[in-house]
This record gives structure tokens, sequence and C-alpha cells, in this order.
């Protein structure tokens, strides 16, 4: 199932090296788009392993408020989706770091799922994220990304039960998205002890899935406790939080303070 | 066309589904059995029909409008008086049939989104008489705009949250409810106030709502000895409207008509004439019919009336309207408005704003319809609610 990933095959690199993964959101077209594409090169380059690309989107509902505030910022900045290929485009000329576009399910219905999938493939990304798309609506999809050899992310909670948590590993393709907490986008003093369970659920599955662990994850112990039982940890909230305080330098500095590499 | 009246989803021909993050699955999947099993447990529904019975004050009358009806060409117009119910709309019928259900799953805590305000308020009622914690999440646009109805939702013990991101209307309230449920969804119910939302949320508000239907078709035979030629409601989400049509799906001699809100013209981008300007896509956890731009990104919504504001509208109605069952047409603020003045003036019934766009809608049909044809309209709400945007529109006070 993982055969082609290029997500997949980033993250058994740091494995194969005893080294933990970093997985950094960051929303496209925030504040504006080229600054975007710079925060998002510059994240790869400085211990993100995976990149992951947000598109803003009307109804968020999977988001906190710092992650809607950023969103809501860019749409009101004049953000398109059809930007978002020739973005991911100078992302993936100015680094090899795969990139994984996260994105709620309506743009690409509207744009097209066939369509979208192959200027994805064409622009050089990785694959998709798709926080509001369960596997059971997922039929098209799964069939032109199995062509396309795109990785695909689905999530798998701490109520998934262990039908549907089999289901979101075999679909997946790259890893599974271990959703750490009940709740939504944004920094938690604690990551819940639910993560264990949900990354044991993970393993305990006939996959052999990668399990990364997200929401809620902002500081350097949480990444690297998650590191210990999980193949990655991702980040969202806390580098857009970052950005939004000191630009371009103190999110480089965040990714650089939260890098478990070293 | 026969047996429409037997569809329960999850999917309306290509509409509906489940498009939610899945964390929500498991709920989904708690509630869908959940009412499975209580929708074929008698004890089940004699409770809900005894509560509408004796709280309700089911079943709701029909009534002649015929100084109305003078207006409205050469025919004879009848309301079913959804707005006579306990806290002055059909929305409490779906209340107590949802809050049953929470008891059912032993959730304490019951959550809603609501725009004019009936919805919230009907689940505060519920949530007293069940003695549940209540939210309500409201946009701060129609905590303005619907002021009293949160005075009356806080007296009746819920705290109501004024949702301040996007529109800050009926959508950004429903946003903000999916957020508190997916952090939530082990001790909390979401008390959907309409049939939108993923499965099987459209069927379950559709069945609770049915009511409206099944006793008007029955009244309408009983009292006056024959069935409508048209049935007439307003449609935001599509509650009141389904809960009308759903048992005269099938008599193919009823047309069925839903008029949305258009606002400030159909000719204008201010309106929510969802199924006459959208088309189809994902919002809320469905697929049907929604306002949106060519990225996708939601259309912001425009109604003077808070129910009928928002941008999507329930599955069902989406596929009743490619099916061609249902026809759906706008009506603009103003002509709502002439058409509350004119009912409560010919009548002395103040309908809700809601409501109002279905009167005026009776009031172009009419006038395209053979003489002789009847209309049954769902007068779904009263205006108490309204008379502060009443008093300002036609310079009351």
């Amino acid at each position: 199932m993982n055969g082609t990933s290029k997500t997949a095959a980033a993250l058994a690199n740091n494995r194969d090296a005893g080294q933990g993964s970093l997985i950094g959101y960051f929303p496209l077209g925030y504040p504006n788009l080229d600054a975007s594409v710079d925060a998002a090169i510059a994240m790869c380059q400085n211990g993100v392993d995976v990149l992951e690309l947000g598109i803003p989107y009307s109804d968020p509902v999977m988001d906190g408020i710092v992650i809607q505030e950023a969103t809501a910022e860019a749409l009101a900045n004049g953000f398109k989706l059809k930007q978002t290929f020739d973005a991911i485009r100078r992302i993936t000329e100015a680094v090899e770091t795969p990139v994984l576009v996260m994105t709620y399910w309506n743009p690409v219905i509207q744009y097209g799922v066939e369509k979208f999938a192959e200027d994805l493939s064409d622009a050089g990304a990785a694959g998709l994220i798709t926080p509001d798309l369960i596997p059971d609506e997922a039929g098209e999809w799964l069939e032109v990304s199995n062509r396309l050899e795109l990785d695909r992310v689905f999530l798998a909670t701490p109520t998934s039960s262990e039908k549907r948590m089999q289901a979101a590993c075999e679909l997946s393709r790259g890893f599974a998205y271990a959703v750490s907490t009940m709740g939504i986008t944004g920094a938690r003093t604690e990551v819940d002890q639910l993560a264990r369970q949900v990354v044991q659920g993970i393993r305990s599955t006939n996959t052999n899935q990668n399990a990364a662990v997200g929401i809620g994850i902002s500081t350097t112990d949480q990444v690297k406790e998650v590191n210990e039982y999980a193949d990655a940890a991702i980040v969202g909230s806390a580098f857009v939080k970052a950005y939004q305080a000191g630009g371009l330098q103190a999110l480089i500095e965040k990714v650089i303070e939260l890098d478990p590499k070293k | 066309m026969t047996n429409l009246r037997d569809e329960t989803g999850p999917y309306f021909g290509e509409y509906g589904g489940r498009f939610v993050p899945e964390s929500l699955i498991a709920a989904l999947d708690e509630l869908e059995e959940t009412y499975r099993v209580a929708k074929a447990d008698p004890t089940f529904q004699l409770e809900l029909a005894e509560l509408h019975r004796t709280y309700t004050g089911r079943p709701s009358i029909i009534t002649e409008v015929k100084r109305f009806a003078e207006h409205a060409g050469d025919v004879r117009v009848f309301l079913k008086r959804e707005d006579l119910n306990h806290t002055g709309s059909h929305k409490i019928n779906n209340v107590l049939g949802q809050a049953l259900l929470a008891k059912r799953m032993g959730k304490k805590r019951i959550i809603a989104e609501t725009g004019a305000g009936q919805h919230g308020v009907a689940s505060a009622t519920a949530a007293a008489l069940f003695g549940l914690d209540c939210v309500v999440y409201m946009g701060e646009v129609d905590t303005e705009r619907q002021a009293l109805n949160v005075a009356r939702m806080r007296l009746l013990g819920a705290e109501v949250v004024a949702v301040k991101t996007g529109s800050r209307t009926l959508k950004d309230a429903i946003n903000e409810a999916l957020r508190d449920w997916v952090a939530n969804v082990e001790t909390t119910h979401y008390l959907l106030g309409t049939v939108a939302g993923p499965h099987p949320f459209p069927t379950m508000v559709r069945d609770f709502h049915s009511v409206i239907g099944t006793e008007a078709r029955q009244q309408m035979l009983d009292e006056f000895g024959f069935l409508p030629t048209a049935l007439a409601a307003c449609v935001g989400g599509g509650s009141n409207a389904i809960g009308l049509f759903h048992a005269f799906l099938d008599d193919e001699d009823v047309a069925l008509y839903g008029f949305e809100a258009a606002g400030e013209g159909m000719h204008t981008d201010k309106h929510a004439a969802t199924l006459n300007y959208g088309r189809p896509g994902v919002l809320h956890g469905a697929r049907s019919y929604m306002l949106q731009d060519e990225d996708g990104q939601t259309i912001e919504s425009h109604s003077i009336s808070a129910g009928l504001d928002y941008p999507g509208v329930g599955p069902e109605h989406s596929w009743l309207k490619d099916l061609g069952r249902a026809n759906y047409r706008g009506i603009s603020d103003d002509e709502a408005m002439s058409a509350l003045r004119l009912l409560s003036q010919t009548e002395g019934i103040i309908p809700a704003i809601e409501t109002a766009h279905a009167l005026a809608g009776v009031l172009k049909l009419g006038k395209e319809l053979a003489p002789g044809s009847s209309i049954l309209v769902n007068l779904s709400g009263r205006g108490d609610k309204d008379m502060e945007t009443a008093a300002k529109y036609f310079g009351l006070i």
C-alpha cells in the first residue's frame, strides 16, 4: 500500500536513522500567496519532513480559531483555488520534501476530482489529506489516486471502530492521521493519552500503516513524546501562531525548535 | 412515480451522504441505530405521541382563510396551524423526538444551532423539560435581529453562544456546533434543527416533522372531503416544507411548491434562493444544492428572515427538485413583508417572516391555478419574535 509513496519513504528514512519525523502545516495564501510559498519552503529547509499545505475554505469545521482566522484572511486577500498548483510547483522545485495538500472536499468536487488529482500530480504534490472525506464517500478519489499513485491520508480517531480503523489504514497511502484527541485543531497543554490508544489501534490492524499523530501538538516535548510511539508528529496551529507573532523568522525558529532530528 | 415516501437515505438520488470528519462517524452510527430501534418501538412512538398531545398541543388545527384568499385569485386557502404549537413553530416536533433519543443514548447535554431562534427556543424548552444541559449556537447577526428569542432561551436555562466567525449567521452557527460536537461527542447530542447535515439527520428530522402532513392530509379528507390542489411552504433548510410534503409525495395530483428567500431580489446577489441559483456541492455534511463560488467556497446568503438565511438546503429537496416532483420559487423580502401584513389584517393571524414567504407565494400561485383550486399552506411559525423587524419595516412605532 505504501510502495510508491513519497511520504512513506520520507518517514522510513528517518525511522531507519533512528529519528522521529515532523509534519508541518501551513495555509496557502496566508497572509498572501507569495509569503505562504516562502514560508512553506523555509519550513521544509529547516526541519519539516513532510509539508501539509492547507487550502483555505469558507467552512473549516475541523479547524480551531488560529487556522480559521488565518485561512479566512487568505480568502479575504483573494486566494483562488487554481493558484494551488503553481504554488506547489514552486515549492517542489525548491525542495525535495513531499507536499501533501490538506483540503476540505467541496473545493475538490467543484474543480473536478479527476482534474484536481491530475493537476496535483503534474505540480509534483505527493497527495491529499482530506479531513471531511471518509473512505465510505471516497470512491472517485480512491480510483484516481490509485491510477496516479498519489498519497491519500484518512483519519483514525479515538472513537473509530476496529472495522473503520482497518479501512482507514488499508485505504491510506503515506500514513494514517491519528487524531490525538476528540476535538478540533489548536494547541493543547497535554496531548491526550487517547493518542497512544489510536496509534495502538493502527498498529493492531494487519496493514503495517504508518501512524502520524496530529491535533494539539505545539511543544518540543510533545513532538518527542509522540515520536516515541508513532511515526511522526503533525504540527499546525503552533506554526501559524508563530508566523502571526513574528513572521517568517519566528516560523523558522519554531520549526527548528520542534525538529525531532537533532 | 410511486413510493417516493419510502426513501430513507442515506442518499436521496445523488444527494445526502456523510461528508464529516471521521471523529463524528461513531456518533452518527449510534444515532442511526438508536433511531432505527426507536422508530420500530411502539413505546417510543406512544411516548412521543403523548408528549405531542399533552405538551405540544397536537394535532394542530386547519384554518380556512377566506378574506386572505380574496387576494389570491379564485382559490381556497387553508393554513396548517403549526404556529399554535407550544413554542410557536413547527420546530418542537423534531426537538421532542430527538430529545427522547438523547435520553435513550444516555446523553445529558444537547447542543443546537439556530437562525431565527425558533429551533433554539424549542431545544432550550426540551432541555428544560427533560433536565438536560443545553448550549445554543447563534450567529451574532441573528442574536441582534432576534434578541427576544435570545432572552427566551436564556430564561429557559440554556446558554446562548453568539458566533462571531464568517457571516455570523446560521451557516456559521452550524460550523461552531459541529466543532463543539467533535470535541464532546461522547456526552453530547447535536440536536440539529433542519433536514440538512449528515445521515441520519435529513431522514430522521423529516420523519419527526412528517406528522404535519400526515395530520393535514387526514384533516383535509375528514373536514373538507378532498385533497388540496397544491401545497405551499417556505424553504430555508427545508424542515417545515418536507414535514408538510412528505405524506403527499405519492399523491400525484397534489402539486408541491417551496418558496425560498429571494432577499433583495433574484436579480441581485443578496438572496438565499439555494435551489434556484445554487448548484450541487457539499456543505455541513451532505451533498445538496448550495450557494457557492466557482472554487466551492460558500457564498453568504441574504434574507430579512433569519430562519431562511442559509446557503444550503436539505438533500431531499434537491432530489425532489431534480425529479420535478416539487417546484421551488423565490420570494423577495418586500413580497414577504407585504404578505405578512395582509394575513395579519385580513385574518388576525400574525405569521413569522419565514412563513410569510409561503403566503406571498400563495398570492401569486393562486392566480395561476385553475379557478376553484385549493392551496394548503404550512403556517410554520408565529410572528411574535419578528415584531421588532416588522415595526421597523412598517414604521409602526
